[in-house]
């Protein structure tokens, strides 16, 4: 007797521990990441991560979980931070008091009314239809954002000042660091809140009506109800993600509800997965770090993130997390050891050939751009001269060498990927 | 007053008909894979960079024969590589490929030929103006333009109704898996049309980037508008592509030359308004003002009442 409930009472801890370890170890983390990273460059760009992190899981709320993909999503975001800001301007004036690190909700407020409004209709179909609606929206709020001046402030956008607020929790926000804490509470909150609404019943209709409208119409539901639910939340958060940009730029301007955003947005949720909850997290992470570094290193970074966002939309339609996944299967049996090797032999002519394709693109960038005489440039510290021959030939070997060995490398890795992931010899290897 | 609502109308219909070469390829390969081409304009980019470099060397009319070509070849590859390959994971895929394809055409578009506008002119020969009303001259390019997107669309709609390939082209539209058991080459089909239609949106670049510039932005300019034509023409029909561009590309330059605002109005009906209040922009709003608007306004009203679009038959 006592020997069953010890086992119960274990088996709910354990399933207790797998239920909020995750979430602590997030928060946990959260906490800790402006202490490993200290530099104000890294402060900046985990600002800015935490703030996309937001925008693309309310992204993937329409186009992951809802089947609903938005070419305007920025609209909500943009009208977000542009409503923070002006709230926070009217804290500055005094005209009313609230702490600022509640200013977003603004942001969310105006987002959710937006959502509604246009939610009301574009709602009505999936698919083409509301693509294209939200594409028209989108291009509608871009142009008039330049139209009413005294809301958008035209071209220069509108700024404002986040010290001004009351004092909380002992501090001002001068300091991005203390942004950084307030935009990780956020962050924190918002991913356990649209992660709790992909567990409602609302979030797994939006399931149903994605993989099959007619279905979900038979048993009962509006599948036009079902998206517009999924897609007024989704503006709520797009609008508290533009809110807190507006809390951490202290200016909003036209380009952030603009097609550019819009597609930004699109762009991060693809590339980590939109299969996967966590997939857009992943993404915003990675999108945000190779637009800090690369931009450092490179001017075509843009190019390196089209080029990687077609790749993955052609050869790995799950993005990165969809990747990351594909393992479980191999880790259950505990034989991801077997592909190590293999990895390695795939990954190293791999990174080859990326080198050389990209030192190709750079030298050439380099020709192009650099002033007539200035024939020197440096790759990764390297100094050398793009007008003799040996740096183009070494780039050719990279990308050549390294592409042919890369074909013929993938032989050997798909072998093993097929024996790590074989059940029949996992079987006989736990029954011998 | 005639004399501006003549001027209009000639340029609205010169616009219109630049308008209609992108968008009727864009229709016609919507009608045959479901796939609204986000990288359309890309390819009248192309078009144009193309004719640019080639003026260079060969002069403005190779470039208007060669530069086509290019775009349409380039256009048939990326069918064959890249959409009938990304087919597989289904229609939201294929749309966000061309959604990628024309970000990355557009900077590989600015690594080649840098950021700043192209110095691609009109040939000389056709630098000088057509006639003069009213003191107002009509440049002989524009009649040129006039006259190059009037013959392609009349040889479109030959070929399309009378010959046999647009017999198998219609046919391919409707019943595709019938017309592959009758023996047509069904994917080549698709390829090349797919090929034709940039050739078209090329052949719309090399004869509008002297006249609209020659720029990296020039496909965002004309790419959602393209896309409004082919939605409010209803999808897939051509008919509708030809009225709605015509529409469009007369409302654009009526609303321009049309200087009344919101002010007029309200000075005619004896209203007077705040002039500090938080609403003061929409009380001066001015027609040449919500010009760029107006196509945006009149698909989402489209998309809300008649989802199907002027002429289109089926919903999207």
């Amino acid at each position: 007797m006592s020997e069953t409930t010890k086992t119960a009472s274990a088996t709910v801890q354990a399933s207790s521990l797998k239920r909020f370890g995750p979430w602590i170890g997030f928060l946990i983390l959260l906490m800790i990441m402006p202490f490993i990273f200290t530099s104000n460059s890294a402060i900046f760009t985990m600002n800015l991560m935490g703030i996309f992190i937001i925008f693309s899981l309310s992204y993937n709320m329409l186009l992951g979980q809802g089947g609903m993909l938005s070419f305007g999503h920025a609209v909500y975001f943009g009208l977000g931070g542009f409503m923070s800001v002006h709230f926070m301007n009217y804290v500055e004036d005094g005209s009313f008091v609230f702490p600022i690190w509640l200013l977003p909700i603004f942001g969310g407020l105006i987002g959710l009314i937006f959502a509604i409004i246009i939610g009301s209709f574009s709602t009505r179909r999936s698919g083409t239809v509301f693509a294209m609606i939200s594409l028209g929206v989108g291009e509608l709020m871009a142009a008039s954002s330049l139209i009413f001046v005294a809301f958008f402030g035209g071209e220069e956008g509108v700024s404002g000042d986040r010290t001004m607020g009351p004092e909380s929790f002992g501090a001002d926000f001068g300091p991005d660091k203390e942004v950084y804490y307030l935009i990780a509470a956020w962050v924190f909150v918002t991913v356990v809140l649209m992660y709790l609404f992909s567990r409602t019943p609302a979030g797994r209709l939006a399931n149903a009506v994605r993989d099959n409208p007619e279905r979900a119409e038979f048993i009962g539901y509006s599948q036009r109800k079902v998206r517009f639910v999924s897609f007024c939340a989704s503006g709520l958060f797009a609008g508290i993600a533009g809110g807190l940009f507006a809390v951490n730029f202290e200016i909003v301007t036209e380009e952030n509800l603009n097609a550019l955003t819009s597609g930004v947005v699109l762009l991060m949720a693809y590339i980590g997965g939109i299969g996967f909850f966590i997939g857009p997290i992943v993404g915003a992470i990675v999108f945000t770090l190779l637009q800090s570094i690369l931009s450092h290193y490179t001017d075509i970074w843009q190019m390196y993130v089209g080029v990687m966002f077609v790749l993955t939309v052609m050869f790995v339609p799950q993005g990165l997390t969809g990747i990351m996944m594909m393992h479980t299967a191999a880790y259950r049996m505990n034989r991801l050891g077997g592909l190590v090797v293999p990895y390695v032999r795939m990954g190293i002519p791999s990174l080859c050939m990326v080198a050389g394709i990209a030192g190709f693109l750079e030298m050439m960038h380099h020709v192009r751009g650099a002033a007539v005489g200035e024939s020197t440039m440096s790759l990764l510290g390297i100094g050398f001269d793009t007008h003799s021959v040996m740096p183009w030939v070494i780039v050719a070997v990279l990308g050549i060498a390294g592409g042919y060995v890369m074909r013929s490398q993938a032989g050997q890795l798909k072998d093993a990927w097929d024996t790590a992931n074989d059940p029949n010899t996992w079987q006989e290897e736990a029954s011998s | 007053m005639f004399e501006l609502v003549f001027f209009s109308l000639l340029n609205g219909i010169v616009t219109g008909l630049l308008l209609f070469m992108l968008a009727s390829g864009l229709t016609l390969i919507f009608s045959m894979m479901g796939v609204l081409n986000f990288a359309h304009a890309s390819f009248y980019m192309l078009g144009a960079y193309f004719a640019y470099t080639i003026s260079l060397y060969l002069g403005f009319w190779v470039g208007l024969i060669v530069a086509p070509v290019i775009v349409g070849l380039l256009g048939a590859l990326v069918e064959r590589y890249g959409l009938r390959y990304v087919h597989r994971w289904g229609h939201v895929a294929e749309l966000i490929f061309t959604f990628g394809l024309a970000f990355l055409i557009e900077e590989i578009v600015q690594f080649i030929w840098g950021k700043s506008t192209m110095a691609y002119h009109e040939p000389e020969i056709l630098q000088f103006p057509l006639f003069t009303i009213y003191g107002q001259n009509f440049p002989a390019y524009k009649a040129f333009m006039l006259m190059i997107s009037i013959s392609i669309f009349i040889m479109l709609l030959l070929i399309l109704t009378r010959s046999r390939i647009g017999l198998i082209i219609q046919a391919a539209i409707h019943k595709p898996n019938m017309t592959a058991m009758l023996g047509h080459n069904v994917p080549l089909v698709f390829m090349g049309v797919f090929g034709v239609g940039c050739a078209l949106a090329g052949l719309a670049g090399v004869i509008a980037g002297p006249a609209l510039g020659t720029f990296p932005g020039m496909a965002v300019v004309l790419g959602a508008i393209v896309f409004v034509i082919v939605v409010v023409g209803g999808l897939g029909s051509l008919t509708g592509a030809f009225v709605a561009s015509l529409i469009i590309g007369l409302m654009q330059t009526f609303a321009i030359s049309l200087d009344y605002s919101v002010n007029d109005l309200l000075s005619v009906l004896n209203i007077s308004y705040d002039a500090e209040g938080a609403f003061r922009d929409l009380w001066s709003l001015s027609l040449p003002q919500v010009a760029p608007i107006l196509p945006y306004l009149l698909l989402v009203l489209i998309l809300i009442f008649r989802p199907t679009g002027l002429f289109g038959n089926r919903e999207t």
